[in-house]
């Protein structure tokens, strides 16, 4: 029987298999930020341990970084710590880091891509859950603790249980005003957070070749939203593209693209679980709760939780609802925003900015709201100040900012006030995600930009 | 690493389900550059509530939280697993666990044990009838005993083993050297490496 392509990279990189112990996997590239790795490193000094690779090992400063006055000292003196000790650590083990004034430097799931450093066939990981991004290089990468980290650093292995595979084949062709991430979401809500627990995906068909690299980033990289660890896109032209050009493509890209090419789900493979989505069908996607399963279609309404029949679900629901000051019944289009955010390893791409400033262009964004524009990386930032795309946003009320990651998490100084409500490009909605207090809506980058513009959630076909 | 073989306790019903990391430490706990420290995180936001299950006398010395389906979703953020620890808790129990909370929770010794949903909320109901219920968790029989009620978990082998022995992960890798040693000898030149590149 043939094999899926989750199966394919997993059997490359075993380095020891023993019956009734995890496969020790082999891993090609190790991504690290400030926040998961300071245990590791002290962890790896009180053994005496070396890192054992350092040139497939990377890292830059992402969750703790401010996004305005980049140039002065991190104020807030725990977080310049944290920032601080990366940096002496890098030092110590002679580890590549890209620093804050960089312009490699930013979200490090934008930063691997853009360095062409993700590749496919790759095993890779990071302390950080949506290292699951880089599958859609048709690489397999999964986020991992600071005990892994530490691991990885002293071994460059991890004892791993092999997971299950699940297909979610999505034929169609996707609605004008319909983006990737309203695929992701409209996967999330039908399969639920845990629908994935256990498996590694792989996103198939049509609709999903026909998406861009970036876009394609977007859905692997809320996977684990689906409670999937990793989840993954089998390799094709528009990824050898993508890499070819970039600093870390390969000398011989002939060679590397006949390996490549060789990445894919066997016909005659099987899949633990199958599930599917039709893309003609899907619309703009929002959540209206406390995690991202509870989205529905933008045009839809609240849901009253006596109409769900799961208890479970409904209890959430109830709760989701009074966390978020939601009524039942609300018409999700009538609801008004505060703060919208474009940014975020989820949508803090250079397509997504071009996205959104394309529904900005020559408007104002309403004045009852912020719009915090933050790049996913420094480079990000160069390319859209290149196109102008700036201008377009700061020319709309919006603010333009440095990379980092921002208003996704509340780690940083931007960050929601108790009880205010945003329109977010992130990842998780899950209560105090954005602030103590704050009330996220996730959603596409266009939806975000037409929300900016009406100051309720919106389409650009609402404009 | 601790061994972990046996824990008695009393338990904290947590009657939430997709309790995610965020929950259990937000974000801007996660600064501190150390391992310990992190009980003043543990559930922050809920912990202002003065009927917050943490909060109340009956349940301040539990060492064992009972918590719903999905426990330990989001981040992968190890924060809350020592968070868990640095506040006094051995064991979780819940219907389901996210994959990276699980793995982490294994990895630093605290145990994750999985009953059905029924027996969760029976538990539930022992555990608020009376706070004062001791709960055996015991991994070499791989049973949870409680009222003269025995329930067996599954845990693999293989982690189990560990567990009980204490043993460092780390530790064991670096006896298959010499595995690592020839799978890198063997590994294509294709693969990208980090080094700063010539431009």
């Amino acid at each position: 029987m043939g094999k899926t392509l989750a199966e394919k990279i997993w059997a490359e990189h075993v380095v020891r298999q023993i019956e009734g112990e995890p496969d020790l996997l082999y891993i090609d590239l190790h991504l690290i930020h400030e926040v998961t790795s300071p245990q590791a490193f002290d962890g790896l000094r009180l053994t005496n341990r070396k890192v054992r690779r350092t040139d497939l090992t990377i890292a830059t400063e992402d969750h703790n970084v401010p996004t305005l006055n980049i140039d002065k000292p991190i104020a807030d003196p725990v977080s310049k710590l944290q920032v601080d000790t990366l940096r002496a650590n890098c030092k110590e083990f002679g580890i590549r880091i890209h620093s804050l004034g960089d312009k490699d430097q930013g979200v490090v799931h934008v930063v691997g891509p853009q360095l062409g450093i993700t590749q496919p066939g790759m095993t890779i990981v990071c302390g950080d859950s949506h290292t699951s991004t880089h599958g859609a290089f048709g690489a397999l990468a999964f986020g991992i603790g600071t005990s892994e980290v530490e691991h990885v650093l002293a071994t460059q292995t991890l004892p791993l249980q092999r997971p299950k595979t699940m297909a979610i084949n999505i034929e169609g062709v996707l609605k004008p005003g319909v983006s990737s991430k309203d695929i992701i979401l409209a996967v999330i809500a039908k399969i639920g957070t845990a629908g994935g627990q256990g498996f590694v995906i792989e996103y198939r068909g049509s609709a999903i070749r026909a998406l861009s690299m970036e876009s394609r980033m977007t859905i692997c990289n809320m996977s684990i939203e689906a409670g999937a660890r990793a989840g993954l896109i089998a390799p094709d032209q528009t990824t050898f593209d993508y890499i070819k050009g970039k600093p870390h493509a390969p000398e011989d890209f002939d060679a590397a693209v006949a390996y490549w090419s060789t990445l894919f789900t066997d016909k005659d493979a099987k899949f633990d679980l199958e599930v599917s989505l039709d893309a003609n069908e899907l619309e703009p996607f929002v959540t209206w709760g406390t995690n991202p399963g509870q989205g529905l279609p933008l045009s839809g309404k609240v849901p009253n939780p006596a109409d769900i029949a799961d208890t479970e679900a409904r209890t959430a629901a109830e709760r989701a609802l009074v966390y978020m000051g939601l009524e039942a019944g609300t018409e999700l289009k009538s609801i008004a925003i505060d703060t919208v955010f474009l940014g975020s390893c989820t949508n803090g791409r250079i397509e997504d900015l071009r996205a959104a400033a394309e529904i900005l262009k020559g408007k104002k964004i309403a004045s009852t709201l912020r719009m915090l524009v933050v790049p996913g990386s420094a480079r990000v930032r160069l390319e859209a100040e290149a196109e102008g795309l700036d201008k377009t946003f700061l020319e709309a009320g919006a603010e333009w900012r440095n990379a980092g990651c921002s208003m996704c998490l509340g780690m940083n100084p931007d960050q929601l006030a108790v009880g205010e409500r945003s329109a977010s490009t992130s990842n998780r909605n899950f209560e105090g995600r954005q602030g103590k207090g704050g009330r996220t809506h996730l959603v596409s980058p266009i939806v975000a930009a037409a929300t900016a513009l009406r100051g309720t959630l919106s389409s650009p076909a609402d404009l | 690493m601790e061994k972990f073989i046996q824990h008695t306790g009393t338990g904290v019903p947590l009657r939430r389900s997709n309790v995610d990391t965020d929950q259990i430490i937000p974000a801007v706990y996660l600064k501190r550059v150390t391992r310990s420290g992190f009980e003043d995180g543990l559930f922050a936001a809920w912990r202002n509530d003065p009927e917050f299950v943490l909060n109340q006398e009956a349940f301040k010395n539990g060492t064992i939280l009972v918590a719903g389906a999905d426990f330990g979703t989001g981040s992968s953020r190890e924060h809350a697993v020592w968070a868990l620890q640095n506040y006094g808790f051995k064991v979780v129990i819940s219907s389901r666990f996210a994959d990276i909370f699980r793995g982490n929770s294994l990895k630093g010794g605290l145990l994750t044990v999985i009953l059905d949903i029924a027996e969760v909320e029976a538990l539930w109901a022992a555990i608020e009838s009376d706070p004062s219920t001791p709960i055996t968790v015991d991994l070499e029989s791989r049973t949870v005993k409680y009222l003269g009620k025995s329930l067996p978990f599954a845990i693999d082998d293989y982690t189990r083993w560990r567990l009980m022995e204490g043993l460092d992960d780390i530790g064991l890798t670096m006896k298959q050297t010499e595995s690592i040693d020839s799978f890198e000898k063997a590994r294509t030149s294709l693969k990208p490496k980090t080094l700063p590149i010539k431009s």
